[in-house]
């Protein structure tokens, strides 16, 4: 039998395309905002992060459940001899997308740069004096006092070479005061498992599959590249999908979820995510202007506090505004962050008339009449929880009126100082996974870099002490207990009246199973594809 | 003629820096971008440091004058939100944008005239009570449901058109084009469609009127008395008088069509000036925001200018004397 050359060729040639095909996946991935920058240290925000860090790594990392891992450092201790020392060793043979070597001059650079005025990410470094290199292997962090939570940050400094940034003229981080663009700005030279292949902000960025990545065998890492097209409305974004543009879909609006569901070819996968929704209130001794309460300020009063926290139906919130993508709750914490535990996240249950008599039994058995802020473009259906809210307070005779206006306006009334709110939404995540996070953003006096989020005012000078006590304590167990301490006073005292813990809902087609990261912070090279 | 044009360039300049003055101080309303340049582990102080670096600190005169100042040299500044050069950002969004309003505009006025003659003509036909019916549609329903129900019909159900983006564009020296590639041309039938149904209404409906005002007109009773053909009649004396003023409408709607496909670009994510404006509010990107205005009100005062000067060129009555008989 004679077999043709041609044909042989054309049997062959069928065979490597078929085997081609079987590797060569895309994944086009979707999500309502754009990475704002590709420089590692420009903008801390949710969107850049995810996406970077698909080009860009730290020295840990955290898998979709929260957990911290080695990434560019195989393992890492506090000095034995001084607590003041944090020791990293950097994994030997990473390679850097242009092909050099990582080595500690790197990390020692990447730390300088992000601790520098114009990075985004100084405020995660405020406590560190200096990072050096003490063999090509080898760095240490020096911090002011023992830290002994310093690790839970390195996974948010992406680590970048100092050899490509110097030849780019990029070894400051992004500068809006600039006339000139950086070029780190839509160029990167990262380690991590896709290396970027083209970037046009707001329209399209394309990455491929990093062959030569150092964790190749230890991840799936199946998708070979990923189109990330930012899709701004949601109606727009679900079409994507349903009509098979798109492969996997972020931000999916609570509404379409059950539609979504029983889509033929589609995969809805939903979690937790690292974020609690509340409201904060004025509880200063200072009459409120935003109040009809001459004299004093009602939210002083522990028990109007008890009686609003009360009046909150969750589970009417969660069923019919959240659509069930929510989990109620009674702490201002996420479950997977250090110090949650089962009792403190019970919410009490709704009573509309013990919420009353406390009002009564604090001096207003009519009620009174306030103001609350709410951000309508910042949190899922943020608007209609307030709106829920606002009818449930009523209730108990409380007249909320409502100013629901966008996140640029709402957060900067929070920030200002003094607040400009007496009554407010806000969200939190915690992307330390630890109490301290919350404590010393939201609950600690607002003096220098503590407190920035309170505008409470809160101020009690023993939890003060007990908050900064956190950061220096090496001891597990003591700290353990101090951070229950400082919960069971916060939880009584109600100085913020949580709702619940923000879900996600990713959407896919079924060919791939991306799990919901709690950070939402999707990391693809674990995907396996079928 | 040359005094004329000096004078209506100088008040488009005046209306330049209006729009520039009332944008500037209605920015305080917009929000403050410190609030969403710096990540939540930012300090009061590390806020207060960078508002001072940006100038947000000082009163909003010395930050309007500042960027007048610029704004003179063609300097807008980096925008807040992505770092790159705002003149940059408008050179690469300007294709974009400029591809959609004047296809859209194209696509307008030729059915804009074409249903509109026919429904001149055969007022009381079945067709032209269709037309007429889907006019009214055009005009009541807002481009956001259009848009959206394009994209069920077109893209999810039918699946035969893209529902965002451009698809792949072209490079011709810093211009870019999506008319030289399928999926280009593929991804622009459905925003164009969008953008240009409100205005063909407006056109289709201007064209009837007009029509059926100047078939009662004495030329056309003569023209008919000298028997020339009707459709001779309808086509080249009539439709030609009924042209005037849609032309002059047409035109001055181009103007707003590149300025406002603002709606029209946020439902099919196109990657033009007014997706970039949206971004640029809800950021409180200043820099984006008030280049976008200049240019904006740039476009309208060049098209004004534009518009005024082909008067003084096709009114004879315009010019001095008005020695001219009246009538058409």
């Amino acid at each position: 039998m004679k077999v043709s050359k041609t044909s042989l060729w054309a049997a062959l040639i069928a065979t490597t395309m078929l085997v081609g095909a079987a590797e060569a996946r895309t994944l086009k991935w979707a999500r309502s905002g754009d990475s704002l920058t590709l420089d590692p240290h420009g903008q801390n925000e949710g969107p850049t992060t995810a996406l970077n860090g698909h080009i860009y790594e730290a020295l840990t990392e955290r898998d979709h459940t929260g957990k911290l891992l080695p990434a560019l450092a195989t393992s890492w201790r506090v000095l034995p001899d001084d607590a003041k020392v944090w020791e990293f060793k950097i994994r030997p043979g990473v390679k850097f997308h242009d092909g050099s070597a990582l080595t500690a001059d790197d990390v020692v650079f990447s730390y300088q740069r992000a601790m520098q005025p114009t990075s985004d990410f100084k405020g995660l470094l405020t406590d560190v004096v200096e990072a050096k290199k003490v063999d090509d292997l080898t760095v240490h962090i020096v911090t002011k006092g023992p830290n002994p939570l310093l690790v839970n940050n390195t996974q948010q400094i992406h680590i970048m070479s100092k050899a490509w940034a110097e030849k780019h003229n990029a070894t400051k981080a992004q500068d809006f005061k600039n006339k000139e663009e950086n070029h780190s700005v839509r160029n990167a030279n990262g380690t991590g498992p896709y290396i970027l292949v083209s970037r046009e902000p707001d329209v399209k960025t394309v990455m491929k599959r990093n062959d030569n990545y150092w964790g190749k065998g230890a991840v799936p890492h199946g998708i070979s590249e990923i189109i990330y097209t930012p899709i701004k409305q949601d109606a727009t974004r679900v079409a994507a999908l349903l009509s098979g543009e798109i492969d996997f879909v972020q931000d999916v609006p609570v509404q379409d979820i059950e539609r979504l569901k029983s889509g033929k070819g589609l995969r809805i996968n939903s979690g937790p995510e690292n974020r609690t929704i509340f409201f904060g209130m004025n509880v200063s001794k200072d009459d409120l202007k935003s109040d009809n309460v001459e004299g004093k300020n009602p939210f002083a009063d522990k028990r109007v506090r008890q009686a609003m926290n009360m009046a909150i139906n969750r589970s009417a919130i969660q069923r019919v505004v959240m659509r069930g993508e929510s989990v109620p709750t009674g702490v201002i914490m996420p479950p997977f962050v250090t110090g949650w535990t089962k009792e403190l996240d019970a919410a009490p249950t709704t009573d509309v008339a013990a919420a009353k008599k406390l009002l009564a039994d604090a001096g207003y058995p009519n009620g009174f009449s306030t103001t609350l802020h709410c951000p309508n473009d910042r949190y899922v259906n943020d608007e209609a929880i307030c709106q829920a809210a606002v009818g449930m307070w009523g209730q108990i005779g409380i007249k909320v009126n409502l100013v629901s206006q966008s996140k640029s306006i709402h957060f900067t009334l929070i920030q200002k100082n003094p607040p400009e709110t007496d009554f407010y939404l806000v969200g939190w995540g915690v992307p330390t996974f630890d109490s301290h996070y919350i404590f010393s953003f939201l609950y600690q006096t607002r003096t220098g870099s503590a407190g920035s989020w309170n505008a409470t005012r809160y101020s009690d000078k023993d939890v003060d002490a007990k908050i900064v006590s956190l950061t220096t304590e090496t001891n597990i167990e003591k700290r353990n207990a101090t951070i229950a301490d400082i919960w069971k006073t916060l939880k009584d005292e109600a100085i913020y009246l949580p709702v619940h813990h923000q879900s996600l809902s990713y959407a896919m087609k079924d060919a791939f199973d991306i799990p919901v990261d709690v950070s939402n912070t999707p990391k693809l090279k674990s995907v396996a594809v079928k | 003629m040359f005094a004329y044009a000096i004078r209506s360039l100088a008040q488009g300049l005046l209306v330049l820096v209006a729009v520039a003055f009332i944008s500037f101080s209605m920015f305080r309303f917009v929000g403050d971008p410190v609030a969403n340049m710096v990540g939540q582990e930012a300090s009061v102080q590390d806020r207060q440091e960078l508002a001072e670096r940006l100038g947000l600190t000082d009163p909003w005169p010395v930050q309007f004058a500042r960027f007048m100042g610029n704004a003179v040299k063609g300097e807008f500044g980096v925008s807040y939100r992505q770092g790159r050069k705002v003149s940059d950002l408008i050179k690469e969004r300007l294709p974009a944008t400029v591809e959609l309003a004047v296809l859209s505009a194209a696509f307008a006025t030729l059915f804009g005239v074409l249903f509109g003659v026919y429904a001149a003509i055969n007022r009381t036909g079945l067709g032209s009570n269709i037309i007429m019916t889907g006019s009214l549609v055009g005009v009541s329903l807002p481009t956001f449901l259009i848009g959206i129900g394009l994209i069920f019909i077109f893209s999810v159900e039918l699946r035969w058109l893209p529902s965002f983006g451009r698809g792949e564009t072209v490079k011709l020296g810093w211009w870019t084009t999506g008319l030289l590639t399928e999926s280009g041309r593929k991804s622009l039938i459905l925003p164009v469609l969008t953008l240009g149904f409100f205005q063909l209404t407006l056109i289709m409906r201007l064209v009837r009127a007009e029509m059926l005002e100047v078939m009662r007109a004495d030329f056309i009773r003569f023209a008919r008395a000298r028997g020339i053909p009707e459709r001779a009649i309808q086509l080249r004396h009539a439709l030609r008088n009924t042209l005037v003023p849609v032309v002059t409408i047409a035109g001055l709607q181009l103007g707003s069509v590149i300025a406002f496909a603002i709606v029209t670009e946020t439902v099919f994510q196109w990657p033009g000036l007014g997706a970039l404006f949206v971004n640029a509010v809800q950021f409180a990107d200043v820099p984006v925001m008030a280049a976008y205005l200049m240019f904006v009100a740039a476009v309208f005062v060049v098209v004004n200018l534009t518009v005024d000067l082909l008067y003084f060129l096709l009114d004879p009555r315009l010019r001095s004397g008005a020695k001219i008989a009246k009538g058409h």
